[in-house]
C-alpha cells in the first residue's frame, strides 16, 4: 500500500544536524523525506499530494525522548502506551525510549517483545524499549544483555535506580562493551541520597525536609566515568542536575571517552524555589537544584557539553502525588510540554533554536544509532510543525497523559506543536 | 462587639508556623496568653468563648503532653474537644491524608489541631478543610505553639526577649522546635545561637541568621537562656553521634557546662527529657530550670491561639 504524498510548504525548515535554516517545503513519500528545500513549492508537487501550507511556521525533525516512563505493563492506571504516545504526539515527540521500570521490569526478552507489540498495536509514535542493566532492576546480577539486544532493546538502564555496587557496574559495562551496547545510567549514590526528598541546603532546612546533596550525583558519576575510562564502553549519563557534574563530564569527554549525557527539561527551566510550600509536583529525582545549577545546565546545553534534553516523563496519580511532600512519589510528566518549555530558553536568548532542536532530535538519534532526527532526503519522515511564538496557558485538563502531575500547571508558554508526522502519517494536528 | 474600625489584631485563619506571623501578631498572642495564665490559676477556669465549637485533636504521631495541653486549653474555653489518635502504625493504607481531611471536614469541626510526622503535612491538610487548623508539629518543619510557649516563659522570667542571647542546643537538624524558636526569637530581636555537633546541624544553617557553634563552651558563653533539645534516641548509636555517653559528655547540660553561661541564665527543655543524656537531673530539677513552668505556659499559649483563631471563625 502506498502512502498519499504529503507536502509541507511555505515553512521555515530548521535542520539541527547542520544548524541551517531555509525557507521552503518538505515532500514526504512512502514514509520518507523525498525532497526538501526552496524547490518544494505548491506548483512542483506530484499528483494527488496532500498539501499543508505552514504559513511560515518551523518544520523540524520530530523529537526523540531518551527517558520516558510509560506505566505499561503494570501501572496502566497511570499511563498506557496509547495515552503516553498521544501525549508524545501532541508534544511533537515522534520517538520515545521507554524505561524498563515496569511490572514486570523489562529484564526479559519476552517483555521487550510485549512492549514492541503493544506499541505497534496502540501507540501513535515510535516506542523503543530500553532494558534493565540488572535483573529486576535490583542492582545485583547482570541482565541478559545479548538476548535483550537481539529482541530489540535499544539501550540498557536501571531507569530510576542507580547501581550501588561498583563491581556490578564494572561487570555490566565490561559485558555490554562486547555487544557495543549503550549503558544509560542514572548516577546517584543511594546512601548519600538516603531519605532525602529535595536538594540539600537552606531551602530544605527551612522546609524541614531531608536533603539530597549534589555530591550524591557527582560521586556516583565520577565513579562511573572512572570505570568507563578503565573499560572504554559506551556510557550515557541519563540525567544530570548539578553544576559540578559538568566538570566531571567535560574531563571524560576531553579524554576521548565515549560518554554522552542528558539533563531534563525540568532541570533546565525550574529550580528548588519552585517547590514553594511543599508542592509535590516539583518533587523530582534527581531533585530540582539551586538556580546556579540550572544556569550551568543551560550554559552546558548551549555549548554542547550536555548532549540531550529528556522529558523524564513520569506519570503519577493522585494517590502517589497528593500526599505530604516527603511521602509523595518522585516524578513529573513532560512529553507534551517539553518543546514549549524548551522554547523558553530560545526566547530568553540563552540557546539557539537549532541547538535546542539538536539536543531534542539529532543528537539522541546519533547516540541511539537511529536514522530519524534529521531533515534530509531518504530519512524517515518523522517531522513536526510548530509556531515558536504561539502563546498559551497550560491547562492540565487538556493534556493527553492519563496522569496530571505537570510542574507547568497554569504556566504561560510560548510555542506550540501544530502538526506531528511519524513515518509520513499525521498523528497530531 | 468588636470595634469594626480597628484592624484585626490577628489576621490569620490558621496557625501553621511562626514563619507567617509578624512580630505584632506574636506579641498579641503573648499578651492574650498572659491573661490565660491568670485565668488558669483561678478556681473557676472556664470561659465560654468556644461554646458550641467543635475542636478535633488529630495526632498522627503520639504525644501525650501536647495533646493533653490542647485538650485542656479547648475545654477551658468551652469547646467540645474530641481526640483522634492515629498512631503511625495504624494509619490505614489507602486512606490518604487528604481523604482524612475531607472526611473530618464533613463533620463540620471549627478547629482542627494536627500533628503529623511529615513536614508540610499540616499545610496540605489546611488547604482541604473549611475550618481553622493549628499545627501541633509537622515533621522537622515547625511547632509554633512550642515556640510561643517558650517565648512566653522567657518573657515572664526575663521581662523581655529583645536583646537576650538564647542558645539552642542539641539535635537542631531534626528539630521542629528549633526551627520555630529560631524564627520566633529572631523576629522578636533576640540573639540566637545554635550549638550542636556538625552531624546534627542542617545544611545551610549558617545562612539562617543564627550564630553557629560546635562546642558548648563557646555556645553558652554569656547566654541568658539555655534551651536544650530532645535527642531522638533512634538517631543515636552511630548514626549521627557515636554513643549516648559521648554525647552526654560533650553536649549534655550539667552544672559544669551551665556555669559557662551567665550567672542568671535559665534552662529550658521542650520535653520529654532524656535525663542523663541531653540534660542532667541536677540541672533539670534545679533552681534555674523553667521546664515545669513551660508546661503551664503551654496551656495558656494554646488558649490564646484558640481564642485568636476563634475570633476569625464565621459566626453564622
Amino acid at each position: 500500500m502506498t502512502q498519499q504524498p504529503l507536502a509541507l510548504i511555505n515553512a521555515r525548515l530548521v535542520n539541527p544536524a547542520s544548524g541551517t535554516e531555509t525557507r521552503g517545503g518538505l515532500l514526504i513519500m512512502d514514509g520518507v523525506i523525498a525532497d526538501l528545500g526552496g524547490a518544494v513549492t505548491k506548483d512542483a508537487l506530484p499528483a494527488g499530494a496532500r498539501v499543508i501550507d505552514c504559513a511560515g511556521d518551523i518544520v523540524a525533525p520530530g523529537l526523540i525522548d531518551m527517558r520516558a516512563f510509560v506505566g505499561e505493563p503494570g501501572a496502566e492506571h497511570r499511563e498506557t502506551m496509547a495515552s503516553a504516545s498521544a501525549a508524545a504526539a501532541a508534544g511533537g515527540v515522534t520517538t520515545m525510549v521507554a524505561m524498563p521500570d515496569t511490572h514486570p521490569a523489562v529484564d526479559d526478552p519476552a517483555v521487550v517483545d510485549f512492549i514492541k507489540r503493544r506499541a505497534r498495536d496502540t501507540a501513535r509514535v515510535r516506542v523503543l524499549p530500553s532494558a534493565a542493566i540488572t535483573k529486576g532492576l535490583r542492582g545485583k546480577e547482570i541482565a541478559e544483555i545479548g538476548l535483550l539486544l537481539e529482541s530489540g532493546a535499544v539501550a540498557f538502564t536501571d531507569g530510576l535506580r542507580s547501581i550501588r555496587n561498583a563491581q556490578v557496574m564494572r561487570r555490566a559495562m565490561t559485558y555490554a562493551r562486547d555487544f557495543d551496547a549503550l549503558i544509560m545510567h542514572f548516577a546517584q549514590d543511594e546512601d548519600l541520597a538516603g531519605s532525602g526528598v529535595m536538594n540539600a541546603g537552606e531551602r530544605a532546612t527551612r522546609l524541614g525536609l531531608g536533603g539530597i546533596p549534589v555530591e550524591a550525583e557527582t560521586i556516583a558519576l565520577d565513579r562511573d566515568l572512572r570505570l568507563v575510562n578503565m573499560i572504554k564502553g559506551r556510557y550515557h549519563a541519563s540525567l544530570v542536575s548539578a553544576a559540578p557534574s559538568l566538570e566531571i563530564l567535560k574531563r571524560a569527554k576531553d579524554a576521548g571517552l565515549k560518554v554522552t549525557c542528558a539533563t531534563s527539561i525540568n532541570h533546565l527551566t525550574l529550580n528548588e524555589n519552585d517547590i514553594g510550600a511543599y508542592r509535590s509536583f516539583f518533587k523530582l529525582s534527581p531533585p530540582l537544584r539551586h538556580e546556579d545549577d540550572r544556569l550551568a545546565m543551560v550554559e552546558a546545553l548551549a555549548s554542547g557539553l550536555i548532549d540531550v534534553i529528556v522529558s523524564d516523563h513520569n506519570p503519577q496519580d493522585v494517590e502517589t502525588k497528593r500526599l505530604p511532600f516527603g511521602e509523595a512519589e518522585f516524578g513529573a510528566i513532560g512529553l507534551e510540554t517539553m518543546l514549549s518549555a524548551g522554547l523558553r530558553l530560545v526566547h530568553a536568548g540563552q540557546v539557539s533554536m537549532a541547538r535546542l532542536l539538536h539536543a531534542l532530535s539529532t543528537r539522541p538519534a546519533e547516540i541511539l544509532g537511529l536514522p530519524q532526527g534529521r531533515l534530509q532526503k531518504g530519512a524517515p519522515a518523522d517531522v513536526i510543525r510548530f509556531d515558536p511564538e504561539e502563546p498559551y496557558v497550560l491547562d492540565p485538563a487538556l493534556l493527553h497523559s492519563r496522569s496530571r502531575n505537570t510542574p507547568f500547571d497554569g504556566a504561560k508558554m510560548e510555542g506550540r506543536v501544530k502538526l506531528t508526522v511519524v513515518a509520513g502519517e499525521v498523528v497530531w494536528g | 462587639m468588636a470595634d469594626t474600625n480597628s484592624p484585626n489584631p490577628f489576621p490569620h485563619r490558621h496557625l501553621l508556623g511562626i514563619e507567617a506571623l509578624s512580630a505584632p501578631d506574636i506579641l498579641h498572642l503573648l499578651d492574650m496568653a498572659d491573661e490565660a495564665v491568670a485565668l488558669s490559676r483561678q478556681v473557676e477556669k472556664k470561659r465560654s468563648i468556644l461554646r458550641g465549637r467543635t475542636q478535633i485533636n488529630l495526632f498522627f504521631e503520639n504525644s501525650t503532653r501536647t495533646q493533653a495541653s490542647f485538650e485542656i486549653a479547648g475545654k477551658r474555653l468551652g469547646a467540645d474537644v474530641m481526640n483522634m489518635s492515629v498512631a503511625t502504625s495504624s494509619v490505614k493504607k489507602g486512606e490518604t491524608l487528604i481523604d482524612t481531611a475531607v472526611t473530618l471536614n464533613a463533620m463540620r469541626p471549627d478547629i482542627i489541631i494536627v500533628r503529623h510526622q511529615e513536614s508540610g503535612a499540616v499545610d496540605l491538610l489546611s488547604r482541604k478543610v473549611d475550618c481553622s487548623v493549628v499545627n501541633a508539629g509537622d515533621g522537622s518543619h515547625e511547632h509554633p505553639t512550642q515556640a510561643l510557649l517558650d517565648a512566653l516563659t522567657i518573657r515572664r522570667n526575663k521581662g523581655r526577649i529583645e536583646g537576650l542571647t538564647v542558645a539552642i542546643c542539641g539535635d537542631v537538624a531534626h528539630s521542629r522546635v528549633a526551627r520555630s524558636n529560631m524564627v520566633l526569637l529572631a523576629k522578636l530581636g533576640a540573639r540566637v545561637r545554635v550549638v550542636a555537633p556538625s552531624t546534627l546541624l542542617p545544611a545551610g544553617i549558617d545562612r539562617m541568621g543564627v550564630e553557629v557553634h560546635r562546642n558548648m563552651r563557646d555556645g553558652l558563653r554569656d547566654a541568658d537562656i539555655v534551651m536544650m533539645l530532645r535527642l531522638q534516641l533512634e538517631r543515636m548509636s552511630g548514626a549521627f553521634v557515636p554513643s549516648l555517653r559521648e554525647y552526654a559528655r560533650f553536649y549534655g547540660l550539667d552544672e559544669e557546662k551551665l556555669a559557662w553561661a551567665k550567672p542568671d541564665a535559665l534552662v529550658m527543655h521542650p520535653g520529654p527529657m532524656n535525663r542523663g543524656v541531653e540534660i542532667d537531673t541536677a540541672v533539670a530539677d534545679g533552681p534555674r530550670s523553667l521546664i515545669t513552668e513551660q508546661v503551664e505556659m503551654g496551656v495558656a499559649v494554646r488558649m490564646a491561639v484558640l481564642e485568636a483563631l476563634a475570633q476569625n471563625l464565621p459566626n453564622l
